[in-house]
């Protein structure tokens, strides 16, 4: 499963990686975590209101820092 | 941040520790001098002015719906709406430059095109609430509402200039299309308008400075500013336990407590800490939407107020309390290259306003430091007005979205104006 977070580097992209990287572990799947933080890749998928996640290419949430029962969920 | 940045950092510090001529009588005074500002700080602009302004950005940033402005700047939206929506949108959207990005370039690329694009990348960081409230209360209000209406002015001018000088544009737009913010809005419309009108007027009428003549509307209203405060308090108690479920019987004991605070010993700043520490308590124990709002006005806090702490030690090592001349940087330097109003004066200010990163708020102190030393009124709105928009990092980001030719020519826009508003502010308040 392949994990993206989508953001520029502020504060809150950072939070959202460390819940994901501890939902994706709580859940015991097997994953890899992609920053990505150059903004026309961030644009191509769609996503203006940072962060954003996307699992398996696919953008989940967007402007929202979520808390690793909510990343859990969308797993 | 990457690791060689932070190697840089720590090698910076040493450097500086281990060279700085701790002995010199200038650099003693110096110090000090950082001290002191940070305290002036400390004392007059945190708590009745910058903390309101921290839960008002935390408000907006959870009970406003950003989707519903993007609505205004899709590919489809009207023109006029669409310029105007950007050029003041700034004020719910951004507070700080990482969000105003990729918004910027969402805009360019998937909504409304270039010319609101622009429009809401220049007025985006400098007309947010909180650039605002310490504007005008530091640098006083003529320049605070300056800078407010300059950059809503300039936002549409940039706009309309950037989108006729490219309107031959075969860019071609990403087919792709926005993803929206999924969760609906706690509360309506109206609701969100009164909840943030009764936090701005606790935030405008508690910072009410006295007024230089004592007569008229303004001393009136400087008499009655408590009350006016109050009033609006009580409107925020109301509000906060109705639509967002306050545990009611909390709120009043805070209530209770900074009305009689208020009373006996009378200190504002008392009872503002007080209710301060209410609405944290009250908000974290009740419902989901206090708690969001609690966590996203201390995140704000968190990012934000570091780093102005740090703009104003520096600020004030460089240049030294207002009207004092204990800075490293003699006052004289500065009166040379940025005092009266000239036409270089303003374009020297625009340009360093340009190319220096400015983290949210730090402009503020540092302004205030110029004046002091004998900056003109000019240059210094021209280097708020080119200061927040842009700097060389910013540049850099902004020329892989827009292109080289086209970020150029945004960037002389931006110094071109800010230097005619520079010369046009001066020769008024002159």
């Amino acid at each position: 499963m392949k994990i993206q977070i989508l953001g520029t580097g502020c504060p809150k992209c950072i939070k959202l990686t460390e819940n994901a990287e501890q939902a994706a572990r709580e859940k015991g799947v097997e994953f890899e975590i992609e920053k990505v933080s150059d903004i026309n890749k961030i644009m191509e998928l769609g996503v203006m209101f940072t962060p954003g996640l996307a699992i398996d290419g696919q953008v989940k949430s967007v402007g929202k820092v979520l808390s690793v029962e909510e990343i859990k969920k969308m797993l | 941040m990457k690791d060689r940045y932070k190697f840089l950092i720590v090698l910076g510090i040493f450097a500086i520790a281990y060279f700085i001529p701790i002995e010199s009588i200038k650099v003693q005074k110096a110090i000090l001098e950082s001290f002191y500002m940070l305290q002036d700080y400390a004392q007059k602009h945190v708590l009745l002015c910058l903390i309101p302004a921290f839960f008002i950005a935390g408000a907006i940033s959870v009970f406003v719906s950003q989707a519903s402005v993007m609505k205004y700047l899709g590919p489809l939206a009207n023109r006029f709406l669409s310029y105007s929506v950007a050029s003041i949108s700034g004020t719910i959207l951004a507070v700080c430059s990482c969000t105003v990005l990729p918004l910027f370039a969402g805009i360019y690329r998937m909504g409304a095109g270039i010319g609101p694009a622009t429009a809401f990348l220049y007025s985006g960081p400098a007309i947010n609430v909180l650039a605002i409230a310490l504007s005008a209360k530091v640098l006083g209000w003529q320049i605070g509402l300056a800078r407010a209406i300059g950059s809503i002015a300039f936002a549409y001018i940039i706009g309309l200039l950037m989108s006729f000088i490219f309107r031959n544009d075969d860019m071609e737009k990403k087919k792709v299309q926005m993803v929206m913010p999924f969760d609906e809005p706690v509360l309506k419309l109206w609701q969100q308008v009164v909840y943030m009108a009764s936090m701005i007027g606790i935030l405008v009428f508690a910072n009410w400075a006295k007024p230089q003549i004592e007569e008229g509307v303004w001393i009136f209203i400087y008499n009655i500013k408590w009350y006016l405060t109050g009033f609006f308090a009580l409107i925020f108690t109301y509000t906060y336990i109705k639509w967002l479920k306050a545990r009611w019987f909390i709120v009043l004991i805070g209530a209770l407590a900074v009305i009689i605070l208020a009373i006996y010993p009378g200190y504002p700043q008392l009872s503002f800490s007080v209710g301060i520490v209410f609405l944290i308590y009250s908000g974290k124990i009740s419902s989901d939407m206090t708690k969001t709002w609690i966590e996203s006005t201390w995140s704000f806090t968190l990012m934000i107020l570091p780093l102005l702490f740090g703009g104003v030690l520096v600020a004030g090592f460089l240049l030294g309390m207002p009207g004092m001349n204990n800075g490293i940087i003699p006052n004289e330097w500065v009166a040379r290259l940025v005092g009266g109003n000239s036409l270089w004066a303003n374009i020297f200010a625009s340009v360093i306003g340009a190319l220096m990163y400015f983290a949210t708020l730090t402009e503020v102190p540092i302004v205030q430091g110029l004046i002091g030393s004998g900056m003109g009124k000019g240059p210094a709105l021209a280097l708020l007005l080119a200061g927040p928009a842009l700097s060389l990092p910013n540049m850099i980001v902004i020329r892989t979205i827009l292109g080289t030719k086209k970020a150029f020519v945004f960037f002389s826009i931006v110094i071109i104006l800010s230097t005619i508003a520079g010369m046009v502010f001066g020769w008024i308040t002159s």
